[in-house]
């Protein structure tokens, strides 16, 4: 048995979501390779044979690689997954598009957002957004799986030597081909990877007053998220959304402001470790799930807090 | 051109979903029952593409048992021209409904199928995605902008860095995010004219379709409870909680 994962990477640096991803394929049984694909991606394969439990890395550099495109990365895991009884992505928007193209081509249903591995083919995975866990067992030959960093501690990104193994390239698809993007720039963590996050809802009231949770942020080095109340209202980017269909995050410290606690929020922020919650409304469901509640204006006590750190 | 709708019939998302007693689910009796809203979504687009006079037809499809009729009515009020039931009364696979609806597409050859990026109650987030791989078609996942021109449509994505663009051949995949639009209300007029839209009703047995399950759902359980928390009173009382009782700041 050999686990292929597809790391998710920018070619230059790997994102943590891979190495969460890895840490699950190192649950299974056998040998744990990475699928590095990329275009002028050696920096990432490079860095990835250092990480924990990973015995090779294939890389595929080609430059119709350099955006990842579903239609082209899928015929190049098709052309290599005979090899492999587990084919692993992590469940960020870069492995949802691509992962069940994968399943579907080998005929495999995809099992998504793994939060726990009970043994080589049975997973737990949350539905209902979070409102019950599903345990599930895969009879398919092999099994196409995309896994929920939050429920996976990352391995160590030092202390391995796995070798590189280049392999080719398959030809670029015509169905679909890159305009351009427009990625948000940030000094700040990034949110699925932050230690502490502060996030903000519809009670923030504009995008501007979201510069009382940037100074926050600031001083506590935190990631600043929102709900998707707040994201349609404009006031943020949406990839600012934590949520059952935005980011799942799970930091150390999630600090809700004017957020009501839906529980599609609640599913994309629940399992962090403390919960501090400022809401106007003591009824707020938000105040279920806090380890510390505070009732009270928000326009008022963000800047005492602010004050007091 | 033709578009195709994809749309799923779920618990209504403001339903507080519970665990059955025998752990085999979830509590379904007597449970409001309304179209996915992300297909809420796809339905909305379709007709807005008409209203541009992009499209020509829109036909929704539901894989379902026979109450997705409603969920199918909705549609037609809304403004799509025809529907298409696959009866099912078993709940089918994402991989299942895939190939379904390859084998509507088949038939009803659209230039566009809209599905929602995601169904609320699996929260699979696949079928769109491997409809497009079976068909070999291009995809555009997630979208918050959709344009078309020239035989080729544009989509803009909503990814976890922020906003991607990609140029699709058509016939093409699109799957709807939350950012694309907001749905309209059928108003009552309409919900009496979708009354008299052509209505089909197929038997997935009948379409020699692959549905066999693949996956066994061995236990469906209550997430872990999060322990009781307390209300401060004060800033100062938080940050003394968070400092030294939490030790997280
Ligand atoms: C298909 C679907 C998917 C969804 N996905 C997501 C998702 O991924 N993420 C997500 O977040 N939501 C999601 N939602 C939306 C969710 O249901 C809620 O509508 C949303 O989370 C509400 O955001 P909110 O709490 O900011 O707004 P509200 O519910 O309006 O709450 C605002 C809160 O701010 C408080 N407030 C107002 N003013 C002040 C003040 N001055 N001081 C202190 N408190 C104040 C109010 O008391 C209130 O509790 C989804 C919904 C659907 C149907
Ligand atoms: N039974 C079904 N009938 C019609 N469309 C479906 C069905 N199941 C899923 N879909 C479509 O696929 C999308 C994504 O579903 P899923 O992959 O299950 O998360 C939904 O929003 C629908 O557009």
């Amino acid at each position: 048995m050999t686990t292929l994962v597809i790391a998710e990477h920018n070619n230059q640096q790997a994102q943590a979501s891979t190495f969460s991803t890895i840490a699950a394929a190192t649950q299974l049984s056998g040998d744990t390779v990475v699928l590095v694909a990329g275009h002028n991606c050696q920096a990432a394969a490079e860095q990835i044979t250092k990480a924990q439990g990973v015995s090779k890395v294939l890389l595929a550099d080609a430059e119709h690689y350099a955006h990842l495109l579903a239609e082209d990365l899928d015929r190049l895991v098709v052309a290599i997954a005979e090899d492999y009884t587990h084919i692993l992505a992590p469940a960020s928007t870069f492995g949802k598009n691509f992962m069940p193209r994968v399943a579907a081509l080998l005929d495999v249903q995809q099992i998504s957002e793994i939060t726990a591995i009970d043994s080589d083919d049975v997973f737990e995975r949350p539905v209902y957004a979070g409102n019950a866990i599903a345990t599930v067992k895969s009879n398919d030959a092999k099994k196409v799986i995309t896994v929920r960093a939050t429920g996976f501690d990352a391995v160590a990104e030092e202390g391995g030597s796995a070798i590189i193994e280049s392999i080719e390239a398959k030809e670029a698809s015509a169905a679909s081909s890159y305009v351009g993007a427009e990625l948000t720039v940030s000094e700040r963590p990034e949110l699925t990877s932050a230690r502490v996050i502060v996030s903000g809802g519809r009670g923030m009231g504009s995008g501007e007053n979201f510069a009382m949770l940037e100074a926050l942020a600031d001083k506590l080095g935190a990631a600043v998220g929102a709900s998707r109340a707040a994201v349609d209202a404009g006031f943020v980017p949406n990839d600012y959304q934590v949520g059952q269909t935005g980011k799942i995050v799970a930091p150390e410290l999630y600090i809700a402001v004017g957020i009501s606690g839906a529980i599609q929020h609640l599913a994309g922020m629940k399992d962090s470790k403390v919960i501090v919650a400022i809401n106007k409304d003591e009824e707020a469901p938000i105040f279920q799930v806090a380890d510390y509640g505070l009732v009270a204006d928000l326009f008022k006590v963000i800047p005492e807090l602010n004050d007091a750190l | 051109m033709k578009i195709l709708v994809a749309i799923k019939r779920v618990i209504d998302a403001n339903v507080k979903v519970r665990v059955n007693a025998d752990n085999t689910g979830v509590e379904t009796a007597n449970v409001k029952m309304s179209m996915n809203p992300f297909c809420e979504i796809a339905v909305e687009e379709a007709i807005r593409l008409k209203e541009q006079g992009v499209a020509s037809e829109v036909v929704a499809v539901c894989i379902g048992p026979q109450q997705a009729q409603e969920t199918l009515r909705t549609a037609l009020a809304l403004g799509a021209d025809k529907a298409v039931l696959v009866k099912s009364d078993e709940e089918l696979e994402s991989l299942a409904v895939a190939k379904v609806l390859k084998n509507i597409v088949e038939k009803e050859e659209p230039q566009m199928v809209l599905l929602g990026k995601q169904s609320i109650d699996s929260d699979n987030n696949q079928t769109g995605q491997m409809l497009g791989a079976l068909l070999g078609w291009g995809q555009g996942t997630f979208a918050s902008e959709v344009k078309v021109a020239d035989g080729k449509a544009q989509v803009t994505r909503e990814i976890d860095g922020g906003l991607e663009t990609v140029e699709l051949t058509m016939p093409a995949i699109v799957t709807t995010d939350l950012r694309l639009n907001e749905p309209r209300f059928a108003s009552l007029p309409n919900i009496m004219k979708a009354k008299r839209k052509p209505l089909e009703e197929l038997a997935v047995a009948d379409l020699g379709v692959d549905i066999a399950p693949r996956t066994e759902t061995l236990k469906v359980a209550n997430p872990p409870a999060r322990q009781e928390g307390i209300k401060v009173e004060t800033v100062a009382e938080l940050v003394d909680k968070l400092k030294n009782d939490a030790k997280v700041i």
